[in-house]
C-alpha cells in the first residue's frame, strides 16, 4: 500500500463505529502493557535504583515527575493535531477525541506542577518559584482549565468544538514553551533538558546527562505514561462519541413526539 | 521491604502517592462514567427500536 493509500486509510477512523469497532479491539492491549510497563518501571526505579549522589532518594521523584511532564506537553500536541483536523475536514471523532484528551493533560500537568514542587522544596529551598519553565507550565495549566470549561459552557457542540480548537491554537504557544522556556530564557532555576536530548541519549555531548542506572527504567515508565495516554484516549473519546449519539437519539425522539 | 529513603523519605512517598493517587482517580473516572454511558445509550436505543 502506497503512503498516500495509508494516508486516506486513516480517514476511515473519522466515522464513529469503525472507531468504536477498532478502538474496542486494540484498548486491552493498550491497558494491559501500560499497567506492565508502569507496574515494572515504578517498582525498578523506586526499589532497585541506588540515591544520586546530589540529589539523595529524591531522585526517584524523576520516574514520575518526567513522563507526567512529556504527557501533559504531548497531550496538548494531540489536542492540537485533532483541533486541526476539526478545522479543516470538520470529523466529529477528531474534535470529540480532543475534548476526551483534555482531563488526562490536566491530571499530567497537576502531577508535573506537584512532584515538581514537592521535589523542588528540598532541593532549590523552595516549592515554587516564578522560572520560565515553572510559570509556561502553570499557564499550559491553566489553559486546559480553560478548554475544558468552554467546552461546558457552551450548548452546541459544533460551535464549542471551533471555539476549543481555536483556544487550542492559541494555547500551543505555551505547550511549546513548556518545553523549550529553559533554552529561551536562558535562567531560572529548572535544569535544561537531560533526558530527551539526542546528544546526551548517544553521548556526543559534554553536558551532565542522565546516568543508564536512572536512565532505563525512567524509559519504561515513560512508554508506560505513553500506552496509558492512548488507551486513556481511546476510552474516553468512545465515552464522548455514545453521549454525542445519546443527545441525537434524544433530540430525534423529542421531534418524532 | 521499603528502601531507606533517608532524610528524603516524606518527599518522596508523597510524590508517588499524589502521583499514583492522581492517576487512579483519572483512570476510576473515565471507566465510571465510560460504563454509565454506554448503559444509557443501550436504554435510550432499546426504548427507540421498542416505539419505532
Amino acid at each position: 500500500m502506497s503512503i498516500a493509500a495509508k494516508a486516506n486509510a486513516l480517514w476511515e477512523y473519522a466515522n464513529p463505529r469503525k472507531f468504536l469497532a477498532t478502538s474496542e479491539r486494540v484498548l486491552p492491549f493498550f491497558w494491559i502493557t501500560s499497567g506492565a510497563c508502569l507496574v515494572v518501571g515504578l517498582v525498578w526505579g523506586f526499589f532497585f535504583t541506588p540515591d544520586d549522589y546530589k540529589q539523595g532518594s529524591t531522585v526517584k521523584i524523576i520516574y514520575l515527575h518526567v513522563p507526567a511532564a512529556l504527557m501533559a506537553i504531548n497531550c496538548w500536541l494531540m489536542m492540537l493535531a485533532t483541533s486541526l483536523v476539526w478545522l479543516v475536514r470538520r470529523h466529529h471523532v477528531s474534535a470529540l477525541a480532543a475534548r476526551a484528551a483534555a482531563p488526562i493533560g490536566i491530571v499530567m500537568t497537576l502531577i508535573a506542577l506537584a512532584t515538581g514542587a514537592i521535589w523542588g522544596q528540598p532541593m532549590w529551598g523552595t516549592w515554587w518559584a516564578w522560572d520560565p519553565r515553572l510559570t509556561s507550565f502553570l499557564i499550559l495549566f491553566l489553559f486546559y482549565l480553560g478548554y475544558v470549561a468552554l467546552w461546558e459552557a457552551i450548548e452546541d457542540s459544533d460551535t464549542a468544538a471551533d471555539l476549543t480548537s481555536v483556544l487550542c491554537l492559541v494555547g500551543s504557544v505555551f505547550a511549546i514553551l513548556s518545553r523549550y522556556a529553559v533554552n529561551f530564557w536562558n535562567q531560572g532555576l529548572h535544569q535544561g533538558a537531560s533526558v530527551m536530548r539526542a546528544g546526551a541519549i548517544t553521548g556526543t555531548d559534554t553536558e551532565e546527562k542522565v546516568s543508564n542506572i536512572y536512565f532505563y527504567p525512567l524509559l519504561l515508565c515513560i512508554v508506560g505514561f505513553v500506552l496509558l495516554f492512548i488507551a486513556l484516549v481511546l476510552y474516553r473519546t468512545g465515552t464522548e462519541i455514545r453521549a454525542r449519539r445519546i443527545k441525537a437519539l434524544l433530540t430525534r425522539e423529542r421531534v418524532n413526539g | 521491604m521499603i528502601p531507606d529513603l533517608g532524610k528524603y523519605a516524606d518527599t518522596v512517598l508523597w510524590s508517588y502517592v499524589v502521583s499514583i493517587g492522581l492517576l487512579i482517580v483519572l483512570v476510576g473516572f473515565s471507566v465510571i462514567r465510560g460504563r454509565k454511558v454506554r448503559a444509557e445509550m443501550e436504554k435510550v436505543e432499546q426504548r427507540m427500536t421498542r416505539n419505532g
